[in-house]
């Protein structure tokens, strides 16, 4: 289980990428966040930029509806 | 994308660690090409490039300190231009601006939107690491000093040292 977890199903680009990064860089080395994402722009891109950014992708699962579950562990 | 997708890509970045970058020239100061020079940084930032924006002209007024409309600056016509154009609360949009009422419903149209404001996209970028540099030329025209912004502003520079961070990425002029 995610030690951390933040939704940005409701925010809109930026703030989406903008959330997440904040979170991620909050995390301490070994610490799992797990991020709520609708699935398009920020399902494309958040996972993405933040394995790029040295993250660890634990898992990808779908949620509810257009809602994703991803979580990662710095 | 799976997992695997990305656990190669981590392999290809860790391989080539080089950060992307982009500089935006923020010249025109309206409030629209504010909003999209603001959300294309704070934007970029959060995907991990290395961010600069560099201030011009009408564009220094998003960075004063004072952000309604103040005699700043040396000598009596920069301080009657400076008073004029104001600061942030000040910023015109670029059509249909209605004597500064449109700023102020777009601002709300944003908020109920649930979109980030220009206020909220200043400071996401400066939460996370955007640079904010302001051009020596245009304050030296408007007598204005680095004092007279916010302290969040890095540095005031001319074109070469522009040039030299803004090396190896992408430019915009907006």
């Amino acid at each position: 289980m995610a030690s951390h977890s933040i939704d940005v199903t409701k925010d809109h680009c930026p703030m989406t990428f903008v959330k997440a990064k904040i979170a991620l860089s909050k995390l301490q080395a070994g610490e799992q966040l797990e991020v709520l994402l609708l699935e398009g722009e920020a399902l494309n891109s958040v996972p993405k930029a933040a394995v790029e950014q040295g993250y660890k992708l634990i898992s990808l699962n779908h949620h509810t509806a257009n809602i994703h579950r991803v979580v990662f562990e710095k | 994308m799976s997992i695997q997708d990305l656990s190669s890509e981590q392999q290809i970045m860790q391989a080539s660690p080089k950060q992307k970058k982009i500089s935006i020239i923020s010249f025109s100061g309206d409030f629209d090409k504010l909003v999209a020079a603001f959300t294309l940084a704070s934007g970029s930032a959060a995907v991990g490039y290395e961010v600069n924006i560099f201030f011009t002209f009408w564009g220094l007024n998003i960075l004063k300190q004072k952000q309604g409309r103040s005699f700043v600056g040396k000598g009596f016509l920069a301080r009657f231009f400076n008073f004029l154009m104001g600061g942030k609360k000040n910023v015109p949009l670029s059509r249909l601006n209605f004597g500064g009422i449109s700023p102020k419903l777009m601002t709300s149209m944003m908020r109920k939107k649930n979109v980030a404001t220009l206020d909220e996209l200043i400071e996401a970028s400066l939460a996370i690491g955007v640079n904010l540099y302001a051009c020596e030329m245009s304050m030296h025209i408007l007598g204005i000093t680095k004092d007279d912004f916010i302290p969040e502003v890095k540095g005031v520079l001319g074109v070469p040292t522009f040039l030299e961070i803004s090396e190896g990425g992408q430019t915009l002029f907006i």
